[in-house]
């Protein structure tokens, strides 16, 4: 049963509660005898369902911040290349941002069809080895809006998990939207029979962002996620003309830097901000391969081999090698 | 419709969203720019923070941590002046640590925000402006169902100028739609950068992406703001940006952008 049913009333204390049945907020509920038996505690087939699905993926990697428009699903679009540019790996790359999926147009996939076959959806790839799932792909047009409540959301993590045919991947990378809420518990309640490798957690320097990203921090200690380490996002700007560096984000107080030494987190990488990462997310090429010479296609490739080391040297519980 | 249907929001003559598809565009920092601007023009203005997870109105005006009390008439906000023109509500007062991640799935998102709606005695004010996470989810349907009672006058959508910023803002703009919310205008922040040492500008977050998705869906353009690292050192340091530097471009930009809203709302 989902943890919040669409019948429950308006304070359900979740059906995995310990309260769950007994409080009073359930009298009157149609799932109240349900609850109170424990039968609604079970956990979800679903989450076996994807372990057994997941076995063949070998390292699964989140992208997290607290704050939105950092640079997640830039992060994420770009890592997933600079993984694959090794023809060797099979990478997978899964967008859970419902509402606001970026992940099609910054791969150059807009417009893309998702097709089902008899073992389940097939995801679309942007090249032999490195394959792409977003519900950008089940809409129809760019101006639909998928105006969901936390329960349908979770329910298509649930189905994105369960039903694309992945195939043997080495590794998948999951960008998720900004918070710490339903998208966020749904990925790490069903991954948790399958195991998450770790997350990246990604801020700009300022403290506006800082004082989001530490509660996201937080949050994968709750879970019990291990934080692979931090990435300063748009640190810095040079001007074209000038060479000179403006703090258009400024470390008011003290960046990642200062955040990653009070809470003994690696910090992966600064990348500086380059107006050619945002023209090549919008035409939905890798600016990588663009611009590899540019310190922040450099600065990445750093933080891709730190993340590359990390995997290498973790396995999650279900992980043969 | 009597007051007293209308409950704690009464006395508040117009109700805005700030709104975008797309995080980290400038929401909270428009809201907090339109806010002031308007309280500089003499209004009574709130601000209702409706993002959970990641408030940041409470740090922009340097309203600290107080308690929130209780009155008879409901939850007293938090003024951000000792003249009581600008009231806040926000999750960021309720948290004993700051650092705590508040970790909720969508129907206790909706709870609360439906006490912030209804329960928090907003007094007389001349604008509540209501600044929202990215998205269009629980937040947004809870804000809107629970201002049903009252009137939304509409709703200011915030854009950077490129594509996978826009791409997300079209389907904002269907919500509204859906919802019969009015779109008083679509805002380009972080419009180009203009190096203080040479002054050449830079397209930093590409251009002109705003102006074209106000044109593609028929709705106004309200402006544009440039990326100013002395706007983003204010409101680091919740200071006050319009005050302290009335001569700046940016200032005259948000000033454009807050009297294209007053008129429309008085017309």
């Amino acid at each position: 049963m989902a943890d919040v049913p669409n019948d429950a009333p308006e304070h359900c204390p979740g059906t995995s509660s310990d309260q769950a049945g007994k409080s009073s907020a359930c009298q009157g509920c149609p799932n109240q005898n349900i609850c109170a038996s424990g039968a609604a505690k079970a956990p979800d087939p679903a989450i076996e369902e994807i372990r057994q699905k997941l076995t063949s993926v070998k390292h699964k990697i989140l992208v997290l911040s607290g704050k939105g428009g950092v640079g997640k699903s830039t992060f994420s679009a770009h890592l997933s290349h600079a993984l694959a540019s090794d023809d060797s790996k099979e990478i997978a790359l899964l967008d859970v941002d419902i509402c606001g999926p970026s992940i099609p147009k910054i791969m150059g996939l807009e417009g893309e069809q998702v097709h089902q076959s008899g073992s389940g959806w097939s995801p679309v790839y942007v090249e032999d080895n490195l394959a792409v799932m977003s519900i950008g792909f089940l809409l129809s047009s760019p101006d639909d809006a998928v105006i969901w409540r936390g329960p349908k959301k979770n329910g298509m993590i649930k189905q994105f998990l369960r039903d694309v045919d992945w195939g043997e991947v080495d590794y998948l990378i999951v960008d998720t939207p900004p918070g710490t809420s339903d998208e966020h518990l749904s990925i790490v309640q069903y991954l948790s029979g399958a195991g998450i490798d770790g997350a990246v957690i990604i801020t700009t320097p300022q403290e506006v962002s800082l004082q989001d990203v530490r509660k996201e921090i937080r949050f994968c200690k709750k879970v019990k996620i291990p934080v692979i380490g931090v990435i300063e996002n748009m640190s810095g700007f040079v001007c074209p003309k000038c060479k000179n560096t403006s703090q258009i984000f400024p470390p008011t107080t003290g960046g990642a830097q200062r955040m990653c030494e009070e809470l003994n987190l690696p910090l992966l990488g600064r990348v500086p901000l380059d107006p050619r990462i945002g023209r090549s997310c919008d035409e939905g090429r890798s600016f990588l391969t663009e611009v590899p010479d540019s310190p922040a296609a450099v600065a990445y490739q750093n933080i891709v081999q730190k993340i590359r080391d990390y995997s290498s040297s973790h396995s999650t519980p279900d992980d043969p090698c | 419709m009597d007051s007293s249907e209308k409950g704690s929001l009464a006395q508040v003559k117009h109700v805005v969203l700030v709104l975008s598809g797309k995080g980290g565009v400038g929401k909270s920092t428009i809201t907090t720019e339109l806010a002031l601007a308007l309280v500089h023009a003499g209004k009574k203005v709130g601000i209702l923070d409706v993002d959970l997870c990641g408030p940041s109105i409470p740090r922009m005006l340097s309203v600290g941590k107080p308690e929130v009390h209780q009155c008879d008439a409901g939850w007293v906000p938090v003024y951000a002046d000792p003249q009581q023109k600008l009231a806040i509500m926000s999750i960021g007062f309720l948290l004993e640590d700051s650092d705590e991640a508040v970790i909720w799935r969508g129907p206790k998102k909706t709870a609360l925000i439906g006490q912030f709606v209804s329960d928090v005695a907003w007094g007389e004010l001349d604008i509540l402006l209501v600044d929202t996470p990215p998205g269009t989810s629980d937040e947004h349907l809870a804000v809107l169902e629970n201002l049903r009672k009252h009137r939304v006058d509409g709703a200011v959508l915030v854009t950077t100028p490129q594509a996978v910023s826009t791409g997300d803002v079209r389907r904002e703009i269907t919500f509204c739609k859906k919802t019969a919310v009015k779109i008083l205008g679509i805002v380009e922040n972080m419009s180009g950068f203009v190096c203080p040492h040479c002054s050449e500008c830079s397209n930093v977050f590409s251009k002109g992406g705003g102006e074209e998705l106000a044109k593609l869906t028929g709705s106004v353009f309200l402006g544009s703001v440039p990326l100013d690292p002395l706007l983003t050192a204010t409101l680091e340091e919740g200071r006050d940006f319009l005050q302290a530097f009335p001569e700046s471009s940016t200032y005259t930009a948000i000033s454009q952008i807050v009297n294209t809203v007053l008129s429309s709302l008085d017309a």
